[in-house]
C-alpha cells in the first residue's frame, strides 16, 4: 500500500493537499476567515490570472502620462492612418492620432464607467434587495414598484432627457447606467432572500430576537453573495459596451475624449474595417480582456466565499 | 415555584393564514393551521405534540416562540417575575423572553448558516445577550459544544463538513447557548436514522436532567413519544383532540383519532398481531374545516351530533391525573374492542 503511494508521481493536487495540512496545521484553532479567503483565492488559477490582466489594464490606464509618449487628443497630420511602428506602436488613427496613447486613456473612462456603475448599482440593489426581501410586506411591495418603474423606463430616453438638462458628461452617464442598472441586482438579490429567508438558520436566528438587519446583512447575505459577484462581473462587461454604443450616438462621453467605445466606433468604417486594423482590434481585445479578467475574478471570489469548497 | 407549576399557558391559540388569489389579491379565506388551543405546558416535564403531517404542530411551536404570531389568544408565560403575556408584547419587548424559550429544528441541513463556521453561527446571539470578549464567546460556545459530546475544535469548522447527527447536536448546543428554560423540538430527530436518533434522544434527557429543562417535543413518531414524554397532546386539524399522562395514552385510549394513529406503530413482535384502523380519506383541508367535530369524516363511530356540535375538551377519571378528549361519544362504551388484541 504504501509503494502505491511511494512510486505515485506527485501531482499539483498533492501539493495542494500538503500546504493545506500545513497551513492547518499552523493556524489550529484560530483559523481566520480572511486567511482562509485570500488562500482560497490566490489558489485558483483563473481568478489569478484574471486578477493580473485587471491589476495590469487598471495601472496602464492610471499611469498613462507615464507610459504614452503621444497625446490622445493631439492629431499629427503627417501620420494618418499609419500601421504600427516603432514610433506609434499601435499605428494612428484616421486623424493621426497615437492609437496606443487613446486605449491607455480610454481605459481611464471606459473602466470609470463599466465598474463604477456596475459598483455603485449593485449597492444600491443590494442594499434595498437584502433588506426588504428579508422584511416583506409593504416596503418590499413599495422597493418592487420602484424598480419595476426604473425598469421600465427606456434607458435612451432618460439619457436625451439627462443630456438634454444637464448637458454631455461623464457622471451623467454613471448616474443614468445606475439608474437603470440596480433592479437587476435588486430582484436577484430580493428573490435569493426570499428563498433563504425560508431556511432554519434564519428562523433560529429569529428565535433569539435578533434585529432584522443584522440578520439580513450579517447572516443572510453572505449566502446571496455567489450570484450577486456573477452579476456584478456581466454589468460591467455591458456597461462599458453601452457606454460605447451611446457615445456613438453622440449621447455618452463627448467624442473627443477617447474611450474604448469611442475608439471603437471608428471602425463602423467598412474601409477602416478592412484596411486599418490596428485602429480597432488592439480596443477590442482590450475590452474583451478585460471582460475576462473581470469575469475571472467574479468567479473566483464566488468559489472562495463558498465554504463548501476547499482552495 | 412548584416543579409542576405551568411554565407557559396557551389560551384560544388560533393561527390563521389568509389565502389570497387573484390579480388584486384578495383574501379569499384562511387557513386555520392552529384553531384555537388550550394548554398548559408544566415546568420541568416533556410535552409530546403529535399528530399527522399538516395537523399545525409546527406552527403552534411557532406560535410559542413567537416566530409566528397568533391571530388570536394568548401566551402566558409565567416565570419568577411572575406571567407575561407573550402574546402582546412587540418585537422590543419580547427581547427578554428570547432568552427563555429556545427551539430545536426538524431539518439539520438547513439550520446552520453554511457561510459560517460553527462559532460564527454561535457567537452572534451571545453577542446579542452581553457576552462581550471573543475569548468568553469561545470558552462558551467550546463548552456547549462538550456539552452535546463534540469536539471542541468543532467550532472551527462549517456545517457542511458534520454529519446530520451531528448538525443536529449543534443545533441543540445553539438552542442551550443563552440557556432557556423551555425549549421546543420541532421534529428535532425525525430527519436522523434510528441509531442517530436514540443518541440524539439520549443527549436530550440528559441536559434536560442537568440542566431542569421543559420541553415540547413535536413529532409524529409515537415510539419517540412513548419513550421519551410525560404527557402527550394529540393534535388533529388545528384542534387538540386529546391530551393526558403519556402512559394513559397507550394504556386507555379515548379519542378514536389517537386510536387509529396508535394503531398505526409497527410492532416488532410477530405472535402480537395488532389491529390496524385504516382511516378513509385524507385530512380535510384546513381552509374549509368540516362543520362540528373536525374528525367526523373519517371517524368510524361518528353519529349525526358530531356533524353539527363541536366537541369541547372534557375531563375524565384516570389513574394518573387528567385526561382530556374531545369527542361527543366517549361517556359511551365506544371501544368495545382493546386496542392492540392479542390474536389467538
Amino acid at each position: 500500500m504504501t509503494d502505491a503511494n511511494a512510486t505515485r508521481p506527485r501531482t499539483r493536487r498533492d501539493a495542494q493537499f500538503d500546504k493545506i495540512r500545513d497551513r492547518e496545521a499552523a493556524l489550529a484553532g484560530t483559523r481566520q476567515h480572511t486567511a482562509r479567503f485570500m488562500s482560497k483565492f490566490l489558489n485558483n488559477r483563473l481568478a489569478v490570472v484574471g486578477f493580473v490582466i485587471f491589476a495590469v489594464i487598471c495601472l496602464m490606464s492610471l499611469f498613462a502620462p507615464l507610459i504614452a509618449q503621444h497625446d490622445p487628443m493631439s492629431p499629427n497630420l503627417r501620420a494618418i492612418a499609419k500601421p504600427p511602428s516603432a514610433e506609434h506602436w499601435f499605428g494612428t488613427d484616421k486623424t493621426g492620432r497615437d492609437v496606443f496613447a487613446r486605449v491607455l486613456y480610454g481605459g481611464r473612462v471606459s473602466i470609470l464607467v463599466g465598474l463604477g456603475s456596475a459598483l455603485l448599482s449593485a449597492i444600491i440593489g443590494v442594499i434595498i434587495g437584502v433588506y426588504s426581501g428579508y422584511v416583506g410586506g409593504w416596503l418590499d411591495w413599495i422597493a418592487m414598484r420602484i424598480s419595476e418603474i426604473f425598469m421600465s423606463f427606456p434607458q435612451i430616453i432618460l439619457v436625451l432627457l439627462l443630456v438634454a438638462i444637464l448637458g454631455q458628461s461623464l457622471l451623467n452617464l454613471i448616474v443614468i447606467f445606475t439608474l437603470t442598472g440596480w433592479g437587476g441586482i435588486y430582484r436577484m438579490a430580493r428573490a435569493r432572500m426570499l428563498s433563504i429567508r425560508e431556511e432554519e438558520y434564519v428562523q433560529a436566528l429569529r428565535s433569539f430576537g435578533l434585529g432584522p438587519a443584522r440578520i439580513a446583512y450579517k447572516h443572510m447575505l453572505p449566502n446571496a453573495l455567489g450570484p450577486i459577484m456573477v452579476n456584478i462581473t456581466l454589468s460591467t462587461a455591458a456597461f462599458i459596451l453601452q457606454e460605447a454604443g451611446l457615445s456613438f450616438l453622440g449621447l455618452g462621453v463627448p467624442l473627443s475624449i477617447p474611450t474604448w467605445g469611442n475608439i471603437l466606433n471608428a471602425a463602423q468604417d467598412l474601409r477602416v474595417l478592412e484596411q486599418n486594423w490596428w485602429i480597432w482590434l488592439p480596443v477590442g481585445a482590450t475590452i474583451s480582456l478585460f471582460v475576462l479578467s473581470v469575469n475571472f475574478i467574479g468567479d473566483g471570489l464566488r468559489d472562495a466565499t463558498d465554504p463548501s469548497q476547499q482552495g | 415555584m412548584q416543579p409542576n407549576d405551568p411554565i407557559l399557558k396557551l389560551r384560544d391559540v388560533q393561527v390563521h393564514f389568509p389565502v389570497k388569489t387573484g390579480v388584486f389579491k384578495r383574501v379569499t379565506g384562511h387557513v386555520r393551521a392552529v384553531d384555537g388551543v388550550d394548554l398548559d405546558v408544566r415546568r420541568g416535564e416533556v410535552l409530546g405534540l403529535v399528530g399527522e403531517s399538516g395537523c399545525g404542530k409546527t406552527t403552534l411551536g411557532k406560535a410559542i416562540l413567537q416566530l409566528v404570531r397568533a391571530t388570536q389568544g394568548t401566551v402566558t408565560y409565567s416565570g419568577e417575575d411572575g406571567e407575561t403575556e407573550l402574546t402582546s408584547l412587540d418585537d422590543a419587548g419580547l427581547f427578554r423572553f428570547r432568552k427563555r424559550l429556545q427551539i430545536v429544528f426538524q431539518d439539520p441541513h438547513s439550520s446552520l448558516n453554511p457561510a459560517f463556521t460553527i462559532f460564527g453561527s454561535l457567537e452572534d446571539p451571545l453577542r446579542h445577550y452581553g457576552v462581550k470578549t471573543r475569548e468568553e464567546r469561545r470558552k462558551i460556545v467550546g463548552d456547549l459544544l462538550e456539552a452535546v459530546n463534540m469536539r471542541r475544535e468543532s467550532m472551527d469548522r462549517y456545517p457542511h463538513e458534520f454529519s446530520g447527527g451531528q448538525r443536529q447536536r449543534i443545533g441543540i448546543a445553539r438552542a442551550l447557548s443563552i440557556e432557556p428554560e423551555l425549549i421546543v423540538c420541532d421534529e428535532a430527530v425525525s430527519a436522523l436514522d434510528v441509531s442517530i436518533q436514540a443518541q440524539v434522544l439520549q443527549l436530550l434527557m440528559e441536559l434536560k436532567r442537568e440542566k431542569n429543562l421543559t420541553y415540547v417535543f413535536i413529532t409524529h413518531d409515537l415510539s419517540v413519544t412513548e419513550y421519551l414524554c410525560d404527557r402527550i397532546a394529540v393534535m388533529y386539524l388545528g384542534k387538540i383532540v386529546e391530551l393526558c399522562d403519556a402512559e394513559d395514552l397507550y394504556a386507555n385510549t379515548l379519542h378514536p383519532y389517537s386510536q387509529a394513529l396508535l394503531s398505526a406503530i409497527p410492532v416488532a413482535d410477530l405472535d402480537k398481531k395488532s389491529r390496524r384502523i385504516v382511516l378513509q380519506g385524507d385530512v380535510p383541508s384546513p381552509v374549509n374545516p368540516p362543520s362540528g367535530c373536525p374528525f367526523h369524516p373519517r371517524c368510524r363511530y361518528v353519529v349525526d351530533r358530531c356533524k353539527t356540535e363541536v366537541p369541547e375538551l372534557r375531563r375524565f377519571k384516570s389513574a394518573k391525573g387528567e385526561h382530556m378528549a374531545a369527542c361527543h361519544l366517549i361517556d359511551q362504551p365506544l371501544a368495545e374492542q382493546p386496542l392492540r388484541t392479542e390474536s389467538p
